[in-house]
């Protein structure tokens, strides 16, 4: 039979059952692949529930450092006999089934086209461990050790996770190694070991991720550490999957990092609200008060902040809001990943209102453009809110390190204390003194007889008094739309890379392709795919909104250009449509909104569809079958 | 009614211990009807902030939506102030009061703002013992979208339509007590004698300080078989008045053994409390209930302090929060530096 080759390059799937700690030996077998200096990138998809129901844990391989999804399963390690038959269907040609072997496999799960490699874990656990507890999950890391066998993982560096993982639990590393050893050996023992698809440390395609040394973290901990680095001291919220490790990590640093040492209390306050409206409302509130303050949610938590969120930018009041995207409406599906909160966001609120938004694709940027964010809400006195996502906040990435520059200084915006007020000939909050849209603010307390106003919605004028004539109205509102102007050239520029070079084109259009956050890997991914293939296609990585000018000049200059975005809707395509001067027939969307992130192969049969390629001209570049 | 209030203050208006006198706790003209409730509850703020000697700029003013939560508007021009949503109120007070602890909250809300729309986010600030004065003007009855009955309007209470109200009414100082709330009070816009020092009391307090204030909606609601008429809250008032004594005065009135009750505040400040039952304990949980109940019944507007836990701690104490107000933290104080991120790094590979 046919077997996928591959060195370094392959996708592996575990189908679990929840609850069962498979997660955590999963997630050993990734971190020896990151250890072995081998590019990986491990996703969890997991349900809405605590126990029994099917899970998956995606471990992509890639030489060339490719960290998205690619599509598609070399080999299902599967243990779970709720799914088995889907799982088994949905491996590749030429692919691997690892399964537990204590009962045979029902004849009809047979593929000729497949390698099957059973492993009687349950029966070697009841064997060999006495305690229910550990007969269930030692069962995970026998088959972690059978793995290590199959695909050549470094044992050694097994074995040390392990010893790290139970440092304070000693008795736990025993049973623990026991069971990997024992994993190992039946792998030995029978099976001829290792695969055509195995990892080798030697021969990495990469430099770029060994150079710079990369670190292997998820988004969500990356935004807290954002936080605690840029000098948030309140955080209010409310839990909701996937955003919830946001506060959590943010909690969990600022208990070691934020107490003073003096007396032992806590430079910071974490209020876990009773719903979402109340944690915006203590972020509003401590915002006015000037206190750098968070919050973080997910969709349904979007909509019912949105009425603050439109106080907030009428009252322009610093707010961030870190919004880990899941697939909407209501409960849909909580622990899936989307980008379709682009719209909701935007334009959150009744009335005319607009919001800055950032969108980081790795959770380095997660860091920096929470701090970032910080600055950018002072500075322009306006909720900012960091678009990432379940597959970014949730999974461990690779990702350069973390960097921090000491000379920072926290932009705290124009903000008068008691000195500058006694200075200021005339002072009027909402006077547009520099002509940028941005006024100067006063923090409560700050002079006894100075600088005293009341902060409201619409109904005012420059100096901050209630007025409901229309003329005022209009003056305020054109100058937010002035400040969001000024916004453009404060917030994050797009990306742009040289083009692929293509020898010989099979296309005379001048493609493009623009993309953000976690769609941007396997887009990157699919461009290069099509350029072997002869089609060129420039990219544009938007990281925030508004647009920056230069995105206009991007759609001007091609012929086509695809969106690619995670949502049924298009609606970064709709939000480019509304917000910038171009003809809506040159967009074309490239969309996945399946709850799964979506892969490059996705994107490149997408692209090749609008195109008319002839599927016949296609050589599929994964897998390499031997 | 005047739209303009003129600056020059009386020479000879008396001054308190700061050097201001009564006009400097002055807001903007009120836009209220003429004999509005809330206008009365204004004028005791002031006079309250003016006879405690708080210095204006100290104190942060919020509120909801609502005629209510317009007021703040109307006193205190020298603090700032904030006007919010409706309902919301409590959350914003809630953010503010952690960044900055030092500065004196004061939260202005209606019954519909409160009980109503707001009744989720007031229930969870008791729950925290934020350290606010918490003020509801209460008229039962939607003002600002003319006249319908609100959460709190008593059963078959008439409004000025004619119809009975249906429900029972939602009594928010008996929820206070049993919610938690340190401080809970009820009082009669028209009876600034008890109104002003419940006011002190309540911003001397350390926690929650809730003062429930019936407040005639004279547009709306002061109409025959309206139970919260000006009439009917006269006809009907059993008041207990008090004294405030801030820490700082000496205590000059004397008082009959056995007619009033002492309590002191945790700044030392006093309160007497007069003509309370003998078996009246204002530290009692169950009393309070029980005296609120029977006023109930017996459609009687009792008024007074009814509830007052002394050593409660408020929310910056739960939460540990460092003496120094968060919103006056620096970079050193808040940011961990290169080195650390190093290590962080380090243990992520």
């Amino acid at each position: 039979m046919k077997q996928i080759k591959g060195i370094n390059d392959f996708v592996v799937k575990f189908a679990n059952v929840n609850g069962t700690g498979s997660a955590s030996a999963n997630h050993l077998f990734a971190k020896a692949i990151f250890r072995m200096g081998v590019p990986v990138s491990p996703r969890n998809i997991f349900p809405s529930n605590i126990q029994g129901l099917p899970t998956w844990y995606e471990v992509r391989v890639s030489a060339k450092g490719y960290l998205g999804r690619r599509g598609g399963v070399d080999m299902m390690l599967c243990v779970n006999p709720q799914t088995m038959e889907d799982d088994i269907a949905s491996i590749e040609p030429g692919g691997y089934f690892v399964y537990d072997s204590t009962r045979p496999l029902a004849p009809h799960l047979n593929r000729d086209d497949i390698s099957y490699f059973g492993i009687p874990l349950t029966e070697m656990c009841m064997r060999e461990f006495k305690v229910a507890r550990l007969q269930q999950l030692l069962k995970n890391v026998v088959y972690v050790g059978a793995l290590a066998a199959l695909l050549d993982v470094d044992f050694s560096i097994l074995k040390d996770l392990l010893n790290d993982q139970f440092k304070g639990k000693e008795k736990l590393i025993l049973p623990n190694v026991h069971a990997l050893e024992m994993g190992y050996q039946f792998a030995q023992d029978n099976f001829s070991c290792p695969l055509p698809i195995r990892l080798d440390s030697s021969v990495i395609d990469a430099p770029h991720i060994r150079e710079s040394k990369h670190i292997l973290m998820n988004g969500n901990t990356a935004a807290a550490l954002g936080a605690i680095y840029g000098g948030a001291t309140v955080a209010a919220w409310y839990p909701i999957t996937p955003s919830t490790s946001v506060v959590d990590a943010f909690s969990k640093y600022a208990e070691r990092m934020r107490i003073d040492a003096g007396t032992g209390k806590r430079n910071f306050a974490i209020i876990q609200a009773e719903d979402e409206l109340a944690a915006m409302g203590i972020v509003v509130g401590a915002s006015w008060n000037g206190a750098r303050a968070f919050t973080a949610t997910s969709g349904p938590g979007l909509s019912l902040m949105s009425e603050f969120l439109g106080l907030a930018y009428f009252a322009e009041l610093p707010v961030v809001l870190i919004d880990v995207q899941r697939s909407g409406p209501s409960t849909g599906m909580p622990t899936r990943s989307q980008q379709s909160d682009i719209l909701a966001a935007a334009y959150a609120s009744h009335g005319d209102t607009k919001h800055v938004l950032l969108f980081p694709a790795t959770p380095r940027e997660c860091f920096d453009m929470t701090v970032q964010a910080f600055d950018l809400a002072e500075q322009l006195q306006t909720p900012v809110i960091m678009m990432s996502d379940l597959d970014l906040g949730m999974n461990d990435w690779m990702s350069p390190p973390l960097e921090w520059d000491d000379d920072y200084e926290m932009s705290r915006g124009k903000v008068l204390d008691a000195e500058a007020l006694d200075q200021a000939e005339s002072w009027g909050r909402y006077q547009d003194v520099d002509g940028d849209g941005i006024c100067y603010r006063t923090l409560p307390g700050a002079h006894p007889d100075k600088g005293a106003f009341f902060t409201r919605g619409s109904s005012k004028n420059e100096m901050a008094i209630y007025s409901e004539k229309g003329e005022d109205y209009v003056r305020n509102v054109d100058r937010l739309l002035r400040k969001f102007e000024t916004a453009k050239s404060y917030v994050p520029e797009p990306k742009v890379h040289d083009p692929i070079p293509v020898k010989k084109p099979k296309t005379k259009l001048k493609l493009g392709a623009l993309f953000f956050g976690t769609s941007a890997s396997p887009s990157y991914e699919a461009v290069e795919i099509l350029a072997e293939e002869g089609y060129p296609i420039d990219v544009m990585r938007i990281r925030a909104f508004p647009f920056h000018k230069r995105l206009d000049a991007f759609v001007h200059d091609h012929d086509m250009v695809f969106v690619i975005e995670q949502n049924r809707d298009g609606q970064m395509r709709q939000l480019i449509m509304n917000e910038c001067h171009i003809a809506p027939d040159k967009l074309t969307s490239v969309l996945n909104y399946s709850g799964t992130p979506i892969t490059a192969r996705t994107i490149a049969r997408q692209i090749r569809q609008a195109l008319n390629v002839d599927s016949a001209d296609i050589v599929e570049l994964h897998p390499e079958i031997a | 009614m005047s739209y303009y209030k003129p600056k020059f203050q009386h020479p000879k208006l008396p001054k308190n211990e700061l050097g201001y006198t009564v006009a400097d706790y002055d807001g903007a003209v009120s836009t209220l009807c003429a004999g509005c409730g809330h206008d009365s509850i204004s004028g005791a703020i002031r006079n309250a902030c003016f006879l405690s000697a708080i210095p204006p700029h100290r104190i942060a003013k919020l509120s909801g939506i609502g005629c209510s939560s317009k007021m703040p508007t109307y006193f205190l021009g020298k603090s700032h102030g904030f006007n919010s949503v409706h309902g919301r109120m409590p959350s914003v007070a809630t953010g503010a009061s952690v960044a900055n602890r030092d500065l004196i909250y004061l939260g202005v809300s209606g019954d519909g703002d409160t009980a109503s729309i707001g009744m989720g986010q007031f229930v969870h600030l008791i729950r925290r013992n934020v350290n606010m004065t918490y003020i509801v003007a209460n008229n039962g009855c939607y003002g600002l979208t003319k006249g319908q009955d609100s959460a709190t309007a008593d059963l078959g209470s008439v409004g000025k339509y004619g119809v009975k109200n249906p429900f029972d009414g939602i009594d928010l100082a008996s929820l206070a007590v049993l919610q938690g709330a340190s401080f809970v009070a009820r009082s009669f816009s028209g009876d600034k004698e008890q109104l002003e020092p419940l006011i002190r009391a309540a911003m001397a307090h350390r926690g929650f300080a809730f003062i429930d204030v019936v407040s005639p909606c004279v547009t709306f609601a002061n109409n025959v078989g309206s139970t919260r008429s000006y009439a009917a809250t006269r006809d009907n008032l059993e008041a207990m008045p008090i004294d405030f004594v801030p820490m700082r005065e000496e205590i000059r009135t004397q008082y009959k053994e056995g007619s009033s009750q002492t309590v002191t505040l945790h700044d030392g400040s006093i309160i007497h409390l007069h003509k309370a039952s003998r078996k009246y304990k204002p530290d009692s949980r169950e009393d309070a209930l029980m005296a609120l109940q029977t006023a109930n019944r017996t459609g009687k507007v009792l008024t007074g302090l009814l509830y007052l836990d002394t050593d409660s701690q408020d929310l910056n104490h739960t939460l540990a929060l460092a003496t120094k107000p968060l919103n006056s933290l620096g970079k050193d104080e808040l940011c961990p530096g290169s080195r650390v991120l190093k290590s962080i790094n380090e243990g992520l590979r």
